[in-house]
């Protein structure tokens, strides 16, 4: 790292509670407290709790505003009535993604956006650059704390936590008597909300949820979990070389807009297809683990190109991998192998999400505000 | 921290026991702490002859995959079917079932060499 790593306002909490701290986008950040397996289970079946002070927290403001952040991002930020939010890109010159992001309309001339960490300071460049003078554009990531609490408790979570308030619906947005943010988002694939707080109040939030039953949950759970739904990762996944339309996001992509930044190239990737493809790929047996930069080869050996992000599935119990792959093995039921330490394991392309809950989820209950593993 | 005193240990945490010229090679407890969660075991082949230090198998958590080294030099003669199909074992018994291969090996008397379990908890701390 470039820079002395960044402390979250909850690290002490942290070290109270047994983690191991790693550096992630230049942060000290808990990468687990017990078991990343356990903590995962959690997730899946009770109620986690993520330290998300790392992210970006940008306030948007003014009469134009709307029009403005609509020629930056990908998404049509007109459809958002105030309370609600939306998963969304923002991408170079070239239609390649400098970041996604999540943003919410909290008045009518208001929007609050979230970023990738990693990210914090090239996205605010970007938006500065492009800056209209009728727009008040703030960056207030060094004064929030943020937690993520996901799981299928996370609603009771809150209401022991905040007697006499709501959660936001799916996707929306709100603030408490406290003046916290509640935003009915995360990056699980379960319900769950992300609470923002000024930094001070940080530490006494995050014990009151786990008081109220979140199991502490560290990056490393966070991974696995994301992975499992298909959702990609900044740095990973998503890079300024690669389209949306080539990431597999096209639902979050809104061509019938006014124009925005990337736009040409989106079209031309829509009208005449992508040569490659974010491809979902799964073992087709136990396996060593995949993971980010292993080769992906062809069934009869040829070299497609390297995973993006690959990991042991903790719901599966199998290994599971995402790679931008040509568009023709990129087919669901294609087999593939990865190789890992020069020994090859059998795979084949299947459908995002990887985990697929028993009960199907209700409409208003997808991440990101729509049914992200239905996509082509 | 569990470090049994009829054991021998290496600096890069792994442990033997001897019997004659066959020494069992595992993780010590210490190790599969650090690593938690192991999710994956690769042994090495039988036959292969190793050199003290060499890397001789992998153990992987979610997170990470780690050498485990050859403590002495020899030659892999049998290996854990149980820890390949539960690695899990790693973690809950590494003293036990949770070892990894047996070597043959060369010198016998080179595992003086290695730390007794006094060393390894001076080591670890």
């Amino acid at each position: 790292m470039p820079h002395e790593l960044k402390h979250s306002p909850l690290e002490a909490a942290h070290i109270a509670l047994g983690a191991r701290l790693v550096p992630f986008a230049g942060w000290n950040m808990p990468v687990q407290y017990t078991s990343i397996l356990d903590e995962h289970h959690a997730v899946r079946t009770k109620a986690g709790i993520f330290d998300i002070s790392h992210m970006g927290q940008f306030f948007v403001s003014g009469p134009n505003c709307a029009a403005w952040l609509n020629r930056l991002l990908t998404n049509n930020i007109d459809s958002l009535a105030p309370g609600q939010g939306q998963y969304t890109l923002m991408l170079n010159d070239k239609g390649g993604v400098i970041d996604d992001l999540i943003a919410y309309r909290s008045g009518v001339s208001d929007f609050f956006l979230v970023v990738n960490a990693s990210m914090i300071e090239e996205d605010f460049f970007w938006l500065a650059a492009h800056q209209d003078p009728d727009v008040i554009l703030r960056n207030e990531s060094e004064l929030w704390a943020g937690m993520a609490i996901q799981g299928p408790h996370a609603s009771a979570i809150f209401a022991a936590a905040c007697p006499g308030q709501s959660l936001p619906p799916r996707n929306g947005y709100a603030t408490t008597a406290a003046g916290a943010i509640v935003c009915r988002t995360g990056y699980t694939g379960e319900d769950g909300f992300e609470f923002f707080c000024p930094a001070a109040d940080g530490i006494s939030w995050w014990n009151h949820f786990v008081a109220s039953g979140a199991a502490p949950c560290g990056l490393g759970a966070r991974d696995t979990l994301r992975l499992e739904m298909g959702y990609p990762l900044n740095g990973n996944d998503l890079s300024p070389t690669h389209s949306p339309i080539e990431a597999g996001l096209g639902f979050f992509v809104d061509l019938e807009k006014p124009d925005f930044i990337g736009r040409d190239t989106l079209v031309r990737h829509k009208a005449a297809g992508t040569d490659v493809k974010l491809t979902a790929i799964q073992y087709t047996d136990k396996g060593a683990p995949p993971r980010a930069h292993y080769p992906v080869l062809a069934a009869d050996g040829t070299p497609l190109g390297e995973l993006s992000s690959g990991a042991l599935s903790p719901s599966l119990m199998t290994g599971i991998a995402m790679a931008y792959l040509p568009t023709p093995f990129s087919k669901p039921g294609t087999p593939l192998q990865i190789e890992v330490r020069g020994r090859l394991f059998p795979a084949t392309v299947v459908r995002k999400p990887f985990y697929k809950r028993s009960s199907p989820p209700l409409p208003h209950e997808y991440p990101h505000g729509s049914p992200l593993h239905s996509l082509p | 921290m569990n470090i049994p005193t009829d054991l021998h240990y290496t600096p890069s945490h792994e442990w033997i026991r001897l019997d004659g010229d066959i020494a069992t090679v595992g993780i010590t407890d210490h190790a599969q702490a650090e690593l938690t969660d192991v999710v994956f075991v690769e042994l090495p082949a039988i036959g292969r002859t190793v050199d003290a230090g060499d890397p001789a198998a992998v153990v992987e958590s979610v997170k990470a995959a780690s050498d485990i080294y050859a403590p002495l030099a020899g030659e892999v003669v049998t290996l854990n079917p149980d820890v390949e199909a539960n690695p899990s074992l790693v973690n809950t018994e590494p003293y036990a079932n949770g070892w990894l291969f047996k070597l043959r090996v060369k010198n016998p008397a080179a595992a003086l060499k290695l730390l007794d379990a006094t060393a390894y908890a001076a080591l670890i701390g």
